[in-house]
């Protein structure tokens, strides 16, 4: 008797194993091991052609000597300090403008979504068209009411936070996943909150934003992530430009591994930037048992 | 009192009044992209610009299509997608049957192992993977951007974990007294009771590789070979100029996305919300 269980334990292990072995093939060849290779090729100057040679830190301390990359680094960091906070407070403005039912709510909701929808690529050519200093919109808008616009994309100064500005077009996303989480609070809380004289903006401070911090938690996490690797809206409106004011971490590691075939350097930069985004999870995480509030599950 | 309901109105007033300005906001983009494609060369450079074209030239998307082969991008875009989708559905509903339903040795550790790696950037794996698939001979071919999807996607295996957790285990015992294998099971009883959210999952894996930018800038050479999303792109380095032709190819090429939202509307809205909340 024993033993045949034991017997059926292998068995269900051998099944188990042989349903979930695509995902085990997919991880070892997809993610572990270009993790450690990728690790590996970072203290090497490997070019394809010729094997990895072995330069120890080389790679590390150039890339800290290279102006270009302190100025995507700092420029990504620009884009991270703008994207994830504006992301959070337009997604959370939409999602408690829409939280309620009215007549109509579906057609704003439907309008709202849809350019989170639009690939990248051509919502990045939309802008250029849009945000053009001589025939864009709202340059000409902005002349309506007198005002002299700025060069938008053109201007060193503003490059960033235009694309900034239009990534916000995406904020659907977090629009949607706010109102779920809204819908899912209770309503005797504000009942409650009510009946003890409390105005909406004291009820939005002290349930809502507490009430959604799991919510917040998880785009903070994802943003984060999100926002150091951002690459198709500058790479396509400005390919870095004007004089590398909007050039990011990822971009410059794609010109060094698919244009110039510095896997090397590449590699030290994606490890960094690695190691970078894992220490502000981290942070998000470790601060995050003071603010996220678990409460009434 | 009174005071106070007056101030209600005036609040609600004002939420809608920014409502509706946050919705032209999004509608601008695509309203500027349909008016620059219809306006007269001339026209292009007024200041202040012209909000609605006149005369109205459709001549311009006859002559962006000439110089965007846009039925090509579009086969491309088609053929990556599908391959994609049919990868994804196939491995991850297999990965996660076995994560939902069945017993094995160390299985919650490696479930857990799968979810952490959802935070991993791509950029760390994006170089030795580009040097795999150098090394076997598929650069300038679609199967870098395909073959990847057959081995799943840790998000999308979560999300059908979630639905399969949701059948009740009797079900399956039943079926096995019945001597029925896993492999029967899961094709027989699983697969079309979670249907709803094998949909999701084509969905979702559709907007990802139909809006996919860099993967294709990496693997494909070959402009024969381009989908839309770096077809778009070409065509306005080289056309740039010609604004209207350029927003007429931009908006010729979102159209399958707007067609797509409209036919998919309310099973993306909630999927996206649970993939949002869950993770």
């Amino acid at each position: 008797m024993k033993k045949s269980l034991s017997a059926k334990k292998k068995k269900d292990n051998v099944i188990g194993f042989l349903f979930a072995s695509p995902w085990f093939i997919g991880f070892i060849i997809f993610t572990a091991y270009p993790i450690l290779a990728s690790l590996s090729y970072s203290f090497t100057e490997y070019h394809i052609m010729l094997p990895p040679k072995w330069i120890g830190i080389g790679n590390y301390t150039r890339l800290f000597e290279d102006p270009l990359f302190i100025k995507a680094f700092y420029n990504t960091l620009a884009y991270v300090a703008g994207l994830v906070p504006i992301g959070l407070v337009v997604g959370l403005i939409i999602a408690l403008l829409l939280v309620k039912p009215f007549k109509g709510r579906n057609l704003y909701r439907g309008t709202i979504y849809i350019p989170s929808l639009v690939p990248l690529y051509a919502m990045a050519t939309i802008s250029l068209c849009f945000f053009s200093s001589y025939f864009g919109i709202v340059n000409g808008l902005l002349s309506h009411l007198g005002i002299n616009g700025p060069l938008w994309l053109s201007d060193e100064k503003w490059v960033k936070f235009t694309i900034v500005l239009i990534a916000q077009w995406g904020a659907g996303t977090t629009a949607l996943i706010y109102m779920a989480t809204i819908n899912d609070i209770p309503s005797e809380l504000y009942e409650a909150a009510m009946l003890d004289g409390a105005n909406k903006w004291q009820m939005f401070w002290k349930i809502t934003l507490p009430l959604i911090s799991p919510a917040t938690l998880y785009y903070l996490i994802i943003a984060t992530i999100g926002a150091f690797q951002i690459f198709d809206l500058p790479q396509i409106m400005t390919s870095g430009g004007p004089n590398d004011a909007s050039i990011s971490y990822v971009m410059y590691l794609y010109r060094h591994a698919f244009r110039y075939m510095n896997m090397g350097l590449a590699s030290a930069m994606a490890w960094f930037l690695f190691l970078i985004s894992l220490i502000l999870v981290m942070l998000i995480f470790k601060t995050s048992a003071r603010w996220v509030f678990y409460g009434t599950r | 009192m009174k005071y106070r309901s007056r101030n209600e109105i005036f609040a609600s007033f004002s939420s809608k009044i920014l409502l509706i300005l946050i919705t032209l906001i999004f509608l601008s983009p695509f309203f500027w992209m349909f008016s620059t494609s219809l306006k007269a060369d001339h026209d292009l450079f007024l200041s202040p610009p012209l909000l609605i074209p006149n005369p109205l030239i459709f001549q311009n998307y006859k002559k962006a299509l000439e110089y965007f082969p846009f039925f090509r991008y579009f086969k491309n875009s088609l053929l990556i997608t599908f391959g994609t989708i049919l990868g994804t559905l196939l491995s991850c509903s297999l990965v996660a049957y076995s994560f939902s339903k069945l017993r094995w040795w160390g299985r919650n550790f490696f479930f857990y192992l799968m979810i952490g790696t959802i935070m991993i950037p791509f950029a760390v794996t994006i170089i030795p993977q580009f040097i795999i698939f150098e090394k076997l001979g598929w650069i300038n071919t679609f199967l870098p951007l395909i073959i990847p999807s057959f081995f799943g996607t840790p998000l999308y295996i979560f999300l059908i974990r979630q639905f399969f957790q949701t059948i009740p285990d009797e079900l399956l015992d039943a079926a096995r007294i019945d001597g029925a294998s896993e492999f029967q099971i899961f094709l027989q009883i699983m697969l079309p009771l979670c249907k709803p959210v094998l949909f999701l999952i084509t969905l979702l894996q559709f907007l990802a590789s139909w809006n996919n930018y860099m993967g294709p800038l990496i693997y494909l050479t070959d402009e024969s070979k381009y989908p839309l999303s770096l077809g778009l792109p070409q065509f306005l380095d080289r056309y740039g100029t010609h604004w209207n032709w350029m927003m007429a190819a931009a908006t010729v090429s979102i159209v399958p996305i707007i067609i797509f939202f409209f036919f998919a509307q309310s099973y993306l809205i909630e999927g996206i919300k649970l993939s949002g909340l869950k993770g």
